[in-house]
């Protein structure tokens, strides 16, 4: 089960026409791939699309899917998904598939040059969630290099739900067109907008799978082997390429929308123009309704573009300003040429006033913008809105601003409270004191966190499961042994062959670290093959031990993370054992974020029907601590922080255990295998006890208090 | 284009990721879409912000508005162009200030005051915290309107979210022109723990719209963060409480001996002692603390150090001191307080304990302790026997009745190894400081503030003394004395830098080039 349930929103995906849809961005695109007639779809998980995949779970449970004919498959990677699309090469079937990139394209890229090769029948349209700027957890890249690459045309809506949802029935419709995939870029924040759109009718697919199951079709033409390779780079260029302009002339695929100051004018891609225009608005150049005072030409399709489109909208036009995020500046380049083989003078301002490198954001436009209309409109600029920003960079905020830089401190991610992954890094920790410090390839994962404070744990990261390749070149050249890790996702997504099934080809000698916490945890929980919950649509509970023994591996050891002392004796044994080969320790405990959201309503009913339930958490005697928070530093858990002591003798913070601890027991095991300090201790709340309880409890406390009486008897004469 | 069209209201909630903020902004968008406003929230999901800092942003365009057309959401805050700002916590209050979201023309901050710490403040070796003092000043001065008090702690008090008194200071603050029954029935329609929720938000709402004003800012009731009206009480000697009389004797002491501005510490010291101990052990206290109030002292600093630092040191924590406070009653009461037992519930603790050669040894007699100690073959018999990870069931009765027998060594303290020990360290620490008097007061402040050093259990306490030795050890091969003020001071800051001691070690290699 996913980290967040969708199963009353699902609902809306049976919406039809005459009704409007509310909701999040990523729920619209899965309503409108139903209203396209799409027969399959498939994906991988990784914000900022894991919810898309989580609708399609919940829609394909609640039977929804079914409904209207549709396979859904939580793809085992970005590849597999990318190879799902072959369905529509020879058969007139609409596929949708879903990733993150540039990490999850990446990952694809193999099967998308050969789908972009031969070209579709069917529309095939890739959902792209490009994690860029603000919020995002990878390299900062463009999926339009991609694009252009392998010729897949590349969309990149208004992000609002109706432009988004036309778009996704327009991918479809231009996929077939011109026998090309087309990719549907959705940022970060447009994936999470919530808004609303009017919905249409949702339609089964024109041919089903069983029937192009049932009559198989076969053309040569459609297959990457010469000579068919080298006509479809022809066919690309001579076919395919004029086919899609066609189309998205036709359509109005790309928008204008007229302003009076037509000697410049603005190109935006679709996805940046909600944030221009309130850039514009600040600006006083527009309303908050999208009328503007300068002409603007919205590419609702970045590639491929349109050179009428294009030299028409830069006629009689002095200049233009370029507003295209990311690096390289291809639609600047693009369009220079264009206009000078067309013999064009406008102007063309971008990467000159914007900058070339990080994310626009509306002050980044605004400051742009600002400067072009300085350039070659400053009369634009008279009427600058007065509600903005009048407070900013004045004197009196510059003033305030600059007290407060050392009073702010960075607040990265981190590990959740009672996380699983935080014990394996203590145990690394803990042997590092003994072993000095050690090469530590990391992985892709929640358990990158341990890059950061307390742990400083982790030297690189080189992808998706690929932390036990990360480490390949050590291995043999010294006694001190490179430790890899990597997460479940990771391992079945391609650590198994890439990392497992490589070190014991290469008879390597390392140790690798596998998190095996029953869900792909950071992409949201979603269901793997090793997750132990059962799950009516997939099949689970296939042991990451039995797999890394199948690839040929020897050492292996399954540790149930929280045991602190086993881990660090197991990980101090591989790390130093005589015995050849690879090794692997499987740490096993299941994600407190899911655990907790699976127990915790569980425990709220038992509670409330009487029956006897006991809840953990851990406390710090106050009086006990002496505020060297060596705990905090092993432990990392938000939940163990600190307070300032009533004691006026302590001039350190104390470590105190907020209301958020659930329990997992890290501490109590901290402060035995670290031997830190004996304030640590654990109450169990009884929640409707027996009668046994109750009595034992009873004669218990009599005898305590009884002696307690006693010595506090003699105590309290000397207490002033 | 019409230039006199409506704006949109624009809000934007700063949080921790894992504290609600979504729930917050789902609340907000039901209930303006409540009042038919057309909205758009946007936020990022993901593991971006697991327990990271995370902002969502709201947009909400007037019904009367939706007469000009569609309205084009933004999807970003732009800094100077918020009305509303909500900060879940002081730092991220801070945060958006600092990103410019709140500015005194338009910006109402609504923020709560408590801090949740960033692993940076609270893993330092000292205190690592920052100041939420000025920002809470700061917050003050930038925003058109600030409201501002313990969220948290009304959250715990209603047994709610602090989403939802974020929640109810917002309807409270009237801010947005939402009534209170708005805000409400979007609690209601969520329709989870909808009572605790409704309960936060009245707790957040009674606070917010009852505030006491400072300018024309409305700030908080009872966070003492922002309460600087209510003065110190005065300190007394208690001198007419009921106390036993040789209490009352050396409370006499400290009113003719020390001066006033350093009588509270030493009483509290004085307390400290007496408690770990007995009067005896108090009275030896005072006396350690004849030497350090000499007039010709030119401030009380070294008394006071001295003073705070020597309470500590002859109250080190060993089995029988841990044994002891965690038998008492109070303990339990408080245990009992700080997991909100209610009748009818029953609870048990269990103690981590992992006493070690070294702590077993501490509470044996002095010779007996040593000689074990100075045996490798003894001190892993000893290892065998106790040197195990132990939890000790303290109210049930076997693990009770060990630890109040291991309290009741209390009075063999004084001849146990540990005690003599320390006994010995402190007279060396002491007659160490004294030694540089008259002449060299800063660098008897230098050489008392070292034993900051010694804290902890175990290896902590271990490395805490191996630094404090080598800075004793430094100070005696040290030739010229004009800079070991520097010397020392930058030694112990340097070994509070970090655990591992790189640092400290770069200090000392530094040092010791420049020596030699």
């Amino acid at each position: 089960m996913a980290e967040r349930s969708f199963a009353k929103e699902v609902l809306k995906l049976r919406l039809g026409a005459g009704d409007e849809f509310r909701g999040e961005g990523i729920l619209a695109v899965t309503k409108a791939l139903l209203q396209s007639g799409v027969a399959y779809v498939g994906g991988y998980q990784g914000a900022p699309i894991s919810h898309l995949m989580d609708v399609l779970a919940d829609a394909q449970k609640q039977g929804i899917l079914d409904e209207w004919g549709v396979h859904f498959e939580s793809s085992a990677s970005e590849a597999a998904a990318a190879a799902m699309l072959a369905a529509s090469v020879n058969y007139p079937l609409r596929g949708a598939v879903t990733w993150k990139s540039t990490v999850g394209t990446n990952v694809a890229s193999d099967a998308l040059a050969n789908l972009a090769s031969g070209g579709v029948t069917g529309g095939a349209l890739i959902i792209i969630g490009e994690d860029y700027g603000e919020g995002s957890s990878i390299m900062q890249e463009r999926t339009h290099a991609f694009a252009m690459k392998s010729q897949i045309w590349l969309l990149d809506p208004r992000p609002n739900l109706t432009t988004i949802t036309n778009l996704v029935e327009h991918g479809f419709s231009l996929s077939e067109a011109s026998h090309t995939p087309v990719m549907l870029e959705l940022r970060i924040r447009a994936c999470h907008v919530n808004g609303r759109f009017a919905a249409r009718d949702n339609k089964k697919p024109a041919m089903t799978l069983s029937q192009a199951l049932e009559t198989p079709r076969r053309n040569l033409d459609r297959i990457v082997l010469p000579p068919a390779s080298f006509l479809h780079e022809q066919e690309k260029i001579s076919e395919r390429w004029p086919a899609a302009v066609a189309y998205i002339r036709e359509h109005q695929l790309n928008e204008l929308f007229a302003g009076a100051a037509d000697q410049i004018g603005i190109v935006v891609q679709g996805g940046l123009y909600n944030t221009l225009l309130r850039a514009m608005a600040l600006l006083g150049c527009a309303d908050y309704f999208g009328n503007s005072k300068i002409p603007i030409y919205v590419l609702n399709v970045t590639y491929p573009l349109l050179d009428e489109e294009i030299v028409s909208f830069c006629r009689n036009k002095e200049a233009i300003l370029m507003v295209e995020e990311g690096q390289p500046d291809y639609l600047e380049q693009a369009f220079n040429t264009i206009l000078r083989r067309a013999g064009s003078d406008t102007a063309i301002s971008g990467s000159d006033l914007l900058p070339l490198a990080g994310e626009y954001t509306g002050q980044v436009l605004m400051d742009g913008l600002r400067r072009f209309l300085q350039q070659r409109a400053p009369q634009l600029l008279q009427n600058i809105a007065t509600q903005v920003g009048e407070g900013v960079g004045d004197e009196l905020q510059t003033e305030q601003l600059e007290k407060l830089v050392p009073a702010i401190a960075p607040r990265p991610p981190g590990f959740c409270t009672g996380c699983p992954e935080r014990p394996v890094f203590t145990a690394i920790k803990m042997l590092q004191e003994k072993m000095g410090p050690l090469h530590v390839s990391g992985d892709i994962g929640c358990h990158l966190f341990s890059i950061y404070p307390p742990f400083n744990i982790g030297n690189t990261t080189m992808g998706y499961g690929l932390g036990a390749a990360g480490a390949s070149a050590f291995d043999g050249q010294s006694n001190r042994r490179a430790i890899s890790l990597m997460g479940d996702g990771g391992f079945w997504h391609n650590g198994l062959t890439s990392g497992i099934g490589n070190a014991v080809f290469n008879q390597s000698d390392r140790l690798t670290i596998i998190i095996d916490n029953d869900y792909s945890a950071a992409t949201g929980g979603q269901d793997i093959l090793s997750s132990s919950a059962h799950n009516s649509t997939r099949s689970t509970r296939h042991p990451i031990e039995k797999a890394v023994r199948g690839v040929g591996v020897k050492w292996v050891r399954t540790v149930r993370s929280y045991n602190l002392q086993q881990m660090r004796a197991n990980l101090e044994e591989a790390l130093t054992t005589k015995e050849k080969g690879p090794k692997v320790i499987v740490a096993q405990s299941e994600c407190m974020l899911n655990k907790q959201r699976r127990v915790r309503p569980q425990l709220a009913s038992d509670i409330a029907a009487g029956k006897r339930v006991v809840r953990e958490r851990f406390g710090v005697d106050p009086d006990l601590c002496t505020g060297d928070h060596s705990c905090i530093r092993l432990s990392g858990c938000p939940s163990l922080s600190v307070k300032h002591s009533d004691d006026p003798l302590k001039t350190s913070p104390i470590a105190f255990v907020d209301n958020s601890c659930v329990g997992c027991g890290h501490c109590g095991e901290v402060a035995h295998a670290a031997v830190l300090c004996p304030s640590f201790y654990k109450t169990d709340i009884v929640f409707n006890p027996s009668w046994w309880d109750r009595f034992t409890a009873g004669y218990r406390s009599w005898i305590i208090s009884f002696l307690q009486r006693r010595s506090e008897k003699k105590r309290l004469k000397y207490v002033f | 284009m019409n230039d006199h069209s409506h704006h949109p209201i624009k809000l934007a909630i700063a949080a921790i990721g894992g504290q609600g903020g979504s729930v917050l902004a789902n609340w907000i968008v039901a209930t303006a879409e409540r009042r038919a406003y057309q909205v758009q929230a946007t936020s990022v999901a993901g593991v971006a912000q697991r327990t990271g800092a995370t902002i969502y942003y709201i947009e909400m365009m007037p019904p009367e508005g939706l007469v000009d057309g569609e309205p084009v959401f933004a999807l970003y805050p732009v800094p100077g162009d918020l009305d509303v700002v909500i900060a879940g916590e002081l730092l991220e209050a801070g945060r958006a200030i600092q990103r410019g979201f709140v500015t005194p023309d338009r910006t109402a901050l609504i923020a709560s005051s408590h801090r949740v710490y960033s692993t940076i403040e609270k893993s330092s070796l000292g205190d690592g915290t920052l100041d939420g003092q000025v920002i809470l000043e700061v917050g003050a001065k930038v925003a058109r309107r600030f409201v501002c008090f313990d969220m948290a702690q009304a959250a715990d008090h209603t047994q709610s979210v602090i989403s939802s008194v974020l929640l109810g200071a917002l309807a409270g603050s009237a801010c947005l022109p939402f009534s209170r029954k708005d805000y409400e029935a979007s609690i209601r329609a969520d329709g989870r723990a909808v009572n605790a929720s409704l309960a936060g938000f009245s707790a957040g709402f009674a606070q917010a719209c009852a505030p006491k004003s400072v300018g024309n800012l409305d700030i908080t009731l009872n966070d003492p963060l922002c309460d600087d009206t209510t003065p110190p009480e005065p300190f007394k000697l208690p001198l007419d409480e009921p106390v036993a009389a040789e209490i009352l004797e050396l409370v006499y002491k400290i009113e003719a001996e020390i001066p006033p501005p350093c009588q509270e510490l030493v009483l509290e010291g004085l307390r400290r002692v007496v408690d770990y101990q007995d009067v005896d052990y108090g009275k030896l206290y005072l006396s350690r603390l004849d030497r350090f109030h000499a007039p010709e002292n030119p401030d009380w600093r070294l008394l006071m150090a001295v003073a705070r630092l020597l309470a500590l040191r002859m109250s080190y924590e060993d089995t029988v001191r841990v044994a002891e406070l965690k038998t008492r009653p109070a303990r339990i009461r408080r245990l009992r307080q700080e997991v909100k037992i209610s009748a009818g519930q029953l609870l048990y603790t269990t103690e981590f304990m992992r006493p070690r050669v070294e702590e077993v040894c501490a509470t044996l007699p002095a010779r007996l302790g040593a000689y074990i100690l100075g045996s490798a073959r003894l001190r892993a018999a000893v290892s065998v026997l106790f040197g195990r990870g132990r939890k000790i069931k303290s109210n049930r009765l076997p693990g009770f009745l060990l630890l109040y027998l291991l309290a009741s060594l209390k009075r063999w303290r004084r001849g146990s190894y540990r005690f003599v020990q320390e006994d010995k360290q402190i007279n060396v620490w002491l007659e160490r400081i004294q030694a540089c008097l008259p002449g060299q007061y800063d660098l008897a402040l230098e050489i008392a503030r070292c034993a900051d050093l010694i804290k902890g259990y175990g290896d902590t306490h271990a490395r805490g003394l191996d630094r404090f030795n080598t800075i004793m050890k430094h100070l005696n091969g040290a030739v010229s004395t004009g800079d070991s003020v520097e010397t020392v001071r930058t030694l112990r800051r340097a070994a509070l830098a970090d655990e591992e001691g790189v640092a400290f070690t770069r200090a000392l290699s530094k040092l010791n080039q420049t020596q030699g």
